[in-house]
């Protein structure tokens, strides 16, 4: 049906697009202003950037998780937060346990390879059970049920692992090794950052490269584009399915400890934001899309960063850096509404959602 | 399908290891310690051990229910497997933790947990002592299936009521106290812990009588009265209901009040989100929002301490209100194309928005930052101020009560058929004519209003509004709420809110673990009950569509048989 531009346009998209444009309006105005006003040296621009990076990749291995069970499931599978916070919170007792015996400072790579060991197989652990008892017994049932499930399962596990290691907060011990900075000209580079990142991206490298060129990578791609006709090629469904929790959850294990380098503190609400906000880079990048999740939390990372202060410095506001969360939540609300299906995603979330 | 008797016992050794592993939980994350000093019946039945033994119970009944092939004496005897492997689990991690010591990890491990789990005797008789009693509760569950099934729901109701009796023993006695020439009557059940064994076993004996005895034929006679007289009779009860409501707080005292409070609050938020995720099938993540902005509202236009404006509550309260829906109406805009899960998070974000807004040094001088609005004002009615919680219970209730009406209303309106016709299948709703914008956008903004009516009276409560109690877990609380009840039903709101509200409230052991509580009880209804506790006959149908057909008979008619 062909229809005038006037017809098209409908309230809705007016509303929207008016506060898009005040938004891009603040941005600009901002940036300028701060930009404009000199406060802070390219040296400290350099910093904030690195650490968003460094943020980003740990984000990009959470929003894995999102993306691939999404991309299988079509289900946002809310709990994975807390599989993000189990592995680092049960790993820092391994952590403490090796600090105790010195072990961290007479094999650091080794006991970092082992205290990342432990928190991903819990992780993975946490989400194949979930997948088995709250999600499995649920796939046919309306939208609706899986996903006040994963809500309830969220919280389940958010409090059950407060009350087995306490509501306290535990911090990981520091390694020597990761302490203090490369200078590149008058640039610093923080190792934890420069570590962070490459990990993250030696992971994701190797993730996608066992969704795309493993065998049953391919077969998460072929239950992922129709699960019934997958199964009558001979797939087993649920196996893939099974390996497509666990392999998020490994990730996600990993990221814990990534995470727990850069903030060496874990509690059991630690997983909350960092979840939301790798889902946002999930979606930003085009949710079931592995390269997808990688890009959006890499912007998602720099943008959060460096945006407060870049965008709402300028304009007089004070303390911008409290509004960090909210300028991922902005992001958030914002890509769903104007393009759901995200920088790099298929046009699955207008066809599924 | 029969089943093998092998397959008997393996889905009782798994049962068993499933009760094992709950135990555990139950244990590690300090539920069963910080209830051991609570006693159902004085000195003879602690809560924490009941605790321990429940998983086995439950389980218990369940696998009996579900193996009906077999001889009849296999069903115990796999429940006494279950008891025993759940046993067997408890005492192999006591004994663990006599030589590692598992409290460096699991802060509840404490020597006080072991003496529990001990029952305070030495390591052997203890451990035989354990698996005695996980048996037995395994065994006794198991054998209830023998039963009838009236005769089983009877027994198993009255055990719930006992061990609510017991729990709520010290406030029974404090409401019991004020009665005056009744106390003595009521008082012997009680002992200085929990129920008195006599008392407990009147109290189980005339509920299962009850519950037994109504089952019965009168029940079906009950629904047979001509038209006229259910009117009647639906009059009586209404009237009587509202008597007691009325009547409430000067019998039930202030601390009751006070819980009552919560409920009404509850009530009001839920009855709004029942609108929005029950009726229309918008799941609202972010609900807490409109609760914010409500109080926020009144703490604005009334607090004397901001300096713009200095209303009267009643006078701020018709703003509160249109500012709330219209908060409502713009958040409803944007994510009117969504559906869903995207709905839901985009939701959770505006929530997260609003909080961080009001939070913000940068709406400091507006909205007051982390500090809040101090000195709002109280409804006052000519210059009486409904100040303590006794007052503030009838502005809650009134609140309750136009909200039910509304809400009640609307259900049966054209616009509530249009919300219920969205959330069942969109595209055929819009197909027949519904207009998808308004009716969304009315089942936001009126889901809004209520929560913000609900935030308005907490903000003249606490005569203070902050926005560090604005988060994420209010709408959850309010979420799990209606889903407990039962979505799209206006009584399930209440019961919702009674149960996880209520409870908590009164009873302090069990606060600490609402949220383990909430999350499991949404996952266990998810998987087996998602209707809710106070289904509405509709959702019913919507999501046992398959089961019911299978069971023969139109749809429709089986399901709304199956609601009166």
């Amino acid at each position: 049906m062909r229809r005038t531009w006037r017809q098209r346009i409908t309230f809705t998209d007016v509303v929207i697009w008016g506060i898009g444009l005040a938004i891009a309006a603040v941005v600009v105005v901002g940036t300028i202003a701060t930009l404009r006003s000199g406060k802070y040296t390219p040296e400290a621009w350099f910093d904030l950037a690195l650490s968003g990076l460094a943020l980003g990749g740990v984000y990009a291995l959470i929003a894995l998780g999102y993306t691939l069970v999404y991309g299988i499931l079509r289900m946002i599978n809310f709990a994975h937060s807390e599989v993000f916070m189990s592995g680092p919170f049960t790993a820092v007792f391994v952590a403490q346990a090796l600090n105790r015996a010195g072990t961290i400072d007479s094999h650091p790579v080794l006991s970092l390879l082992l205290i990342t060991l432990v928190s991903a197989s819990v992780s993975c652990l946490i989400a194949v059970l979930l997948e088995r008892i709250a999600y499995r017994p649920l796939r046919t049932a309306p939208r609706l049920v899986p996903l006040i499930t994963a809500i309830g399962a969220s919280f389940f596990l958010q409090y059950a692992f407060r009350g087995l290691y306490g509501s306290g907060i535990r911090a990981y011990p520091t390694l020597d090794i990761l302490d203090g900075a490369w200078n590149i000209g008058t640039f610093r580079v923080f190792r934890t950052d420069v570590v962070i990142i490459v990990s993250a991206m030696v992971m994701m490298l190797v993730l996608y490269a066992i969704v795309q060129r493993t065998k049953i990578g391919k077969a998460m791609r072929a239950v992922s584009e129709d699960k019934e006709v997958a199964s009558l090629m001979g797939i087993d469904v649920d196996r893939v399915i099974v390996v497509t929790f666990a392999l998020g959850g490994f990730s996600a294990g990993v990221a814990g400890v990534l995470y727990a380098l850069a903030f060496p503190v874990v509690n059991f609400y630690m997983g909350f934001i960092p979840g939301l906000k790798a889902f946002t880079a999930a979606v930003l990048g085009g949710i079931g899309n592995v390269p997808g999740a990688f890009l959006g939390a890499m912007i998602l990372g720099v943008v959060e960063s460096i945006g407060p202060n870049l965008f709402l410095d300028g304009l007089g506001v004070p303390a911008p850096n409290q509004l960090k969360d909210l300028v991922a939540f902005v992001i958030l609300v914002f890509i769903l509404i104007i393009r759901p299906t995200g920088i790099l995603g298929e046009r699955l979330a207008q066809a599924k959602a | 399908m029969a089943r093998t008797d092998r397959s008997i016992w393996r889905q009782a050794l798994n049962a068993g290891i499933v009760a094992g592993i709950v135990s555990l939980l139950l244990a590690l994350v300090g539920m069963v310690e910080s209830f051991e000093a609570r006693d159902i019946i004085h000195e003879l039945v602690p809560m924490g051990q009941l605790l321990l033994v429940a998983p086995p119970f439950v389980l218990g009944v369940g696998t009996a229910r579900k193996l009906t092939a077999g001889r009849a004496i296999s069903r115990p005897l796999a429940g006494l497997v279950i008891g025993l492997v759940c046993g067997v689990v408890l005492v192999a991690v006591r004994l663990i933790g006599e030589a590692v010591n598992l409290r460096e990890v699991f802060i509840n491990a404490s020597p006080a947990l072991y003496e529990g789990l001990d029952f305070g005797r030495e390591l052997l008789p203890a451990a035989l002592l354990r698996l005695a009693a996980s048996g037995a509760a395994g065994l006794a569950g198991a054998s209830l299936a023998l039963l009838g099934n009236r005769l089983r729901n009877a027994l198993l109701q009255a055990i719930v009521w006992l061990v609510l009796l017991g729990l709520l023993r010290d406030l029974m006695v404090i409401v019991i106290n004020r009665w005056g020439p009744i106390t003595p009557l009521l008082r012997w059940m009680f002992a200085q812990r929990g129920l008195t064994p006599v008392g407990a076993a009147s109290v189980f004996v005339v509920i299962s009588a009850l519950v037994f005895l109504r089952g019965g034929p009168k029940a079906a006679a009950k629904a047979a009265r001509p038209p006229g007289r259910q009117r009647v009779v639906s009059l009586l009860t209404i009237g009587s209901i509202t008597a007691v409501l009325l009547l409430l707080p000067p019998v039930l005292g202030t601390f009751f009040s006070q819980v009552l409070d919560s409920v009404g609050l509850y009530i009001l938020m839920g009855l709004g989100l029942n609108i929005v995720v029950g009726f229309a099938g918008l799941l609202d993540l972010g609900y807490v929002a409109f609760y914010a902005i409500g109080a926020y509202t009144m703490g604005v236009f009334t607090s004397p301490e901001l300096g713009f404006f200095n209303l009267t509550w009643f006078q701020a309260l018709p703003i509160a209100l249109v500012v709330s829906a219209f908060a409502g109406f713009i958040l409803g805009l944007p994510v009117l194309k969504m559906r869903g899960d995207y709905l839901a998070i985009v939701t959770l974000g505006f929530g997260e928005i609003v909080r961080l807004l009001a939070l913000s040094d940068w709406l400091r001088p507006w909205l007051g930052g982390s500090q809040g609005i101090q000195r709002i004002q109280q409804p006052t009615i000519g210059s009486y101020v409904l100040g303590n919680q006794m007052q503030l219970y009838y502005v809650f209730l009134a609140g309750c009560a136009i909200a039910a009406f509304v809400a009640l209303r609307l259900k049966d309106s054209r616009l509530g058929r249009a919300w219920m016709a969205i959330r069942e299948d969109e595209d055929v709703a819009v197909a027949m004519g519904i207009p998808p914008v308004a009716t969304k956008l009315m089942a936001f903004a009126v889901g809004a209003t209520f929560s913000g009516l609900g935030g308005s009276i907490l903000a003249a409560q606490l005569t203070s509004v902050y926005a560090h109690s604005m988060t994420f877990i209010v709408s959850i609380n309010v979420l799990s709420l209606i889903i407990i009840g039962g979505m799209g039903s206006v009584p399930g709101v209440i019961v919702g809110a009674l149960a996880l509200i209520g409870l908590p409230e009164l009873l302090r052991e069990f606060a600490e673990f609402r949220y383990l509580v909430y999350g499991a009880v949404l996952v266990g209804m998810m998987l087996t009950r998602p209707e809710g506790l106070a289904p509405e006959a509709r959702r019913r149908l919507e999501l046992h569509e398959e089961e019911l057909i299978a069971a023969g008979g139109e749809p429709a008619t089986v399901a709304v048989a199956a609601a009166e």
